[in-house]
């Protein structure tokens, strides 16, 4: 079960300038738990939201960093070379962390990242869930949406196609369920979204 | 892609003013009003959504804009686009009080997808349960509206996991047999294609033939996850759907909800009940339906674990193979936890899956969690547990320490596995040199992991080399990146750093006068022995600078923090005795790192008083190391201070009986010859100025060794010691005479230091507080004094 998906910004050395920024981020359902003494108001429940979201894009931004630092990848490598050139995801960073409890969620959490083209995906899950089905949807959201929002062209941002990121999570990971989809019904959806979707 | 565009467009939408926002809103208000759903409103609404979720602070948006987002969401001639953006706006103000959708009256599957996404989000717990029902009450009618059943089955997954009890039990019962039948009766044959015709042509329904397997095959049996075709039926989707909420619905909806039982109370159980014949085959009687969808859930498992010895033709489908393996195994292990009824069917399957998976290397990631199904079940089953764990732990870490996820996952599994591994223990903690493999390539993510790991992994046995392996981490990610370099040919995108060239270190790998002690590091288990690994810190110098390494020595001052404060909870004296003593040996013996020696200075600064304290004879009994170590060349401040200070508290007969009048005066001398160093010498570019502490703490413990052997007192002087003019103080002039001495600094411990910022090379914790010192009370300069008692 996916709680939170989301995009961010993912500088390739904290050199750069500038923040961690979320571009987009889906929480399925709350974390209110039914036995929660102080019924907090809205408004600081949605804040509280937002800066766990925050910090878990910060801390995925991190560790991606880290782990190009460690491979000893040039920064011009999450660039690409060319619209043309097609983005490799089995070769993109990926890797995944703990989250303890308290730590910024109630409950203890998995977060699972991958970072293609100076954006970084995450889901962020159950403690104990199946992380080779967590990896391929993340391989298989972030496939999707560079090609559907065209994320290789260099003017394209993804912060006015909302509609568009929530008819492929409509989809492919429905209230944060994970799918097991073969090929097949992948490419069945697709076509279906496609269809759907004017351009 | 994020331009200064976009940021500009950001930074716009956080600051727009309630008055802007108020007129943006009665413009989205006028054309959702005339059902305007052309792009215009598309666009307003993709601002509108940007406008409320670029900020984290609330966005008061107009009641009436609030109701017809509300309106057009239900509406249904309004287009996917559109309600996806006005579901996602409410969806991003929730939680919020103004809203007044309800779920009771619709039957449209997908409008009821849509508000379900939004009445999630608001957290409201009763409006959860009534969701629950309206969506069951759906999936139970015949003819439900809209584009079929499949958007529901998330919702009512979604609901169980937010809401345990929101649904009754007649409805859980009745969704289970249903999910029973979806999982066991989809069809196997493909689903209709509609070719739309030719202009010669009428347009027709091409039945498509039977489902395949994923290597091509005409399918064998029922369908499931892994059948493909070019199109599929609605119930073919269902199963789909089915199967991906499976193990939390057993979980969920089992009497007791999803807290399984508990293994000791099944075993007896276990023993009991096992049979051959097993629930289903009691012919002829239908079953209950938690015990009908328990029987098909496993009868699907199993087709997935033959399923999965296919060769798939698509890379995309052999990766769902290899998860749709490891969901299989997870749900019979839930399957088997809450009747041990299937257990003897599923051994039967998984003891040749083991066999086939320990051989293939791809599939390494998925003989994860057999295991543990065979550490959880083993007892029952007479599993070898011993040969799964002599693979698992011996061979897995050497080979596959450089794939961050399975690194990942293997630790995860250790911590998992420690309750079920009860007395066999002692397997995982032998282990740890190949454990620590995983945790010098891939610190960052695995260092609190192993934090809350090694408690487990140390024991009196093991601690000692632990200790030598904890300071040598960073060597052994140096040697395991000439490992990998050596061993695998280049390929376009090799696991080791590709900045760093060192043709010289590959060599000195291969060379056979190094080769003990390389292979001592890169053990796979405990060899109870420790090597001085002072040739490779030489030899693998080139590699210090690298990444990879740099990151390893940023974790090892929590990890041996961590160390410490496992062991002082069961170490005896002797323990005590061992490790003081190597703290002080390998304090001036470490991989050159920049920045590694002064941060390990400062924990093992720290330590060593939690070490005497813990065993304070242990200063008399090392007497005559310490003795060595203060009169020789000497690591960093923060080790000898703490040094320094232990001999000053602890070097007494009240301590340890066997502390000799000769013992303290060595020591006095000693110190004495090194405060005159420290304080005569003057800094330069070789010799660092030396840190107050030092010549404080140096101060402090002289006195106190004085006050504590007669023949320190100066009023019986002796010649030899006092009045030789070369740099000897006289009484009046001595520093260390108790009216001069000020308040001087003990170490204390330090802070602990925050993993987080551990894990981002953050900055190092500052050294220990200052505190009074403890000077005896008894401490004077005139007239004779005993030793105190």
């Amino acid at each position: 079960m996916v709680h939170v998906f989301l995009i961010h910004t993912l500088r390739t050395t904290k050199v750069e300038e500038g923040l961690c920024r979320v571009l987009y981020s889906c929480f399925f359902g709350t974390e209110n738990s039914p036995n929660d003494p102080q019924p907090h108001g809205a408004e600081r429940d949605r804040l509280l939201r937002k800066e766990q979201i925050l910090a878990v894009a910060r801390q995925v931004e991190s560790m991606c960093q880290l782990q190009q630092q460690a491979c000893g990848r040039p920064a011009v490598d999450l660039q690409p070379q060319s619209s043309d050139d097609p983005v490799h995801l089995h070769e993109s960073p990926c890797g995944a962390f703990h989250l303890t409890a308290g730590d910024p969620f109630q409950e203890p959490r998995t977060v699972v990242w991958l970072g293609v083209l100076s954006l970084g995906f995450a889901l962020v899950l159950n403690a104990h869930e199946n992380l080779l089905l967590a990896e391929s949807t993340l391989r298989l959201l972030a496939r999707l949406l560079l090609e559907h929002l065209r994320l290789l062209v260099p003017t394209a941002n993804l912060l006015l196609r909302a509609d568009c990121i929530e008819g492929i999570l409509a989809r492919f990971l429905p209230h944060g369920q994970l799918l097991f989809l073969n090929d097949q019904f992948v490419q069945g959806l697709e076509k279906e979204f496609s269809a759907a979707w004017p351009r | 892609m994020f331009t200064t565009g976009a940021e500009s467009l950001l930074l716009q939408a956080r600051e727009i003013r309630d008055e802007e926002l108020g007129k943006f809103c009665a413009r989205v208000c006028a054309l959702l009003r005339k059902e305007d759903w052309g792009p215009d409103a598309v666009d307003a609404l993709r601002r509108l959504f940007l406008i409320v979720s670029a900020t984290k602070y609330n966005r008061r948006l107009e009641k009436p804009c609030v109701a017809l987002l509300q309106t057009t969401l239900c509406s249904p001639t309004c287009p996917e686009q559109l309600q996806l953006l006005c579901a996602a706006v409410l969806r991003e103000m929730s939680p919020c009080d103004g809203l007044s959708l309800s779920c009771d009256h619709i039957q449209n599957t997908r409008q009821l997808d849509l508000v379900a996404s939004v009445l999630l989000a608001q957290g409201d717990q009763q409006q959860v349960r009534s969701l629950g029902r309206c969506v069951l009450k759906v999936l139970e009618s015949r003819q439900p509206e809209g584009p079929g059943l499949r958007h529901l089955l998330p919702v009512v997954s979604k609901v169980t996991s937010v809401a345990p009890d929101a649904l009754h039990e007649g409805q859980t019962r009745a969704l289970s047999k249903r999910l029973g039948d979806w999982l066991r009766y989809a069809s196997v044959q493909q689903g209709v294609a509609h070719s739309s015709g030719g202009f010669f042509s009428t347009p027709r329904a091409r039945q498509l033939g039977p489902v395949t397997e994923v290597d091509g095959a005409v399918a064998t049996d029922f369908f499931t996850v892994l059948s493909t075709g070019q199109r599929f039926t609605e119930d073919q989707w269902l199963n789909v759907q089915a199967f991906s909420m499976l193990r939390a619905w057993l979980l969920d909806s089992s009497p007791g909800g999803s807290s399984a039982p508990d293994a000791d109370d099944r075993s007896e159980l276990e023993g009991s009940t096992l049979s051959v014949l097993s629930a289903a085959s009691a012919a002829g009687h239908p079953l209950p339906p938690q015990e009908w969808l328990q029987e098909k859930a496993f009868e699907y498992c199993q087709r997935l674990l033959e399923q999965s010895s296919r060769r798939a033709l698509r890379k995309a489908d052999s990766d769902l193979q290899k998860a749709c393996l490891v969901e299989a195994v997870l749900v019979l292990d839930v399957l088997c936890r809450q009747d041990p009824s299937f257990l003897y069917r599923t051994l039967s399957c998984l003891k040749p899956l083991y066999t086939r998976l320990r051989g293939d290397p791809a599939w390494v990631r998925a003989l994860l969690p057999v295991a543990q199904f065979f550490l959880r079940h083993g007892e029952a089953a007479a599993v070898d547990a011993e040969a799964v764990y002599q693979h698992l732990f011996t061979r897995i870490p050497a080979e596959h320490f450089h794939s961050p996820m399975l690194a990942f996952e293997f630790i995860q599994f250790c911590r998992d596995s420690l309750p079920l591994l009860g007395r066999n223990l002692g397997v995982l903690r032998t282990s740890f040199p190949n454990l620590f493999k995983f945790l010098a390539w891939n610190s960052p993510p695995l260092t609190s992991d192993f934090v809350a790991l090694l408690p487990s992994l140390v024991d009196a046995g093991t601690a000692v080399e632990m200790l030598h392996l904890l300071l040598d981490l960073p060597c052994l990610t140096a040697a395991l990146d000439l490992q990998l370099r050596s061993l695998q040919a280049a390929s376009e995108r090799p696991p080791w750093d590709v900045s760093v060239r060192a043709p010289g270190c590959l060599e000195a790998f291969r060379d056979s006068q190094v080769q003990g002690l390389f292979q001592h590091l890169l053990r796979a288990q405990a060899s109870g022995t420790a090597e001085r690994l002072t040739p490779l810190y030489r030899l693998l110098q080139p590699l210090a600078g690298c990444a990879r390494v740099v990151q390893c020595a940023e974790a090892v001052p929590t990890l041996l923090r961590a160390f410490f404060s496992a062991v002082t909870q069961f170490a005896n004296g002797a323990l005590a005795s061992q490790l003081a003593l190597l703290l002080l040996e390998r304090s001036d013996s470490l991989y050159q790192v920049p920045g590694y020696e002064a941060a390990v200075h400062r924990v093992l600064g720290s330590q060593f008083p939690a070490l005497c304290k813990l065993h304070p004879p242990l200063v008399v009994e090392q007497a005559k190391e310490l003795l060595e170590f203060v009169g020789g060349p000497r690591g960093g401040g923060h080790v000898l201070t703490s040094v320094v200070w232990a001999i000053g508290e602890y070097l007494s007969v009240s301590w340890d009986r066997r502390c000799t009048v000769e013992q303290i005066n060595n020591f006095f001398e000693a110190l004495e010859a090194l405060l005159f160093e420290v304080t005569q010498s003057r800094p330069s570019t070789t010799l660092p100025k030396c840190p107050p502490q030092v010549i404080s703490v140096l101060m402090t413990t002289l006195t106190k060794l004085a006050s504590r052997s007669q023949d320190l007192i100066p009023s019986c002087p002796r010649p030899s010691a006092w009045d030789t003019p070369s740099g000897r103080w006289s009484l009046h002039e001595s520093p260390f005479c108790v009216r001069g001495v000020s308040a001087a600094a003990r170490p204390g411990p330090s802070r602990p230091q925050s993993l987080r910022s551990c894990q981002r090379g953050g900055p190092q914790p500052r050294a220990g507080r200052r505190t009074l010192p403890n000077l005896p009370k008894t401490a004077s300069r005139r007239g004779p004094h005993p030793l105190p008692p």
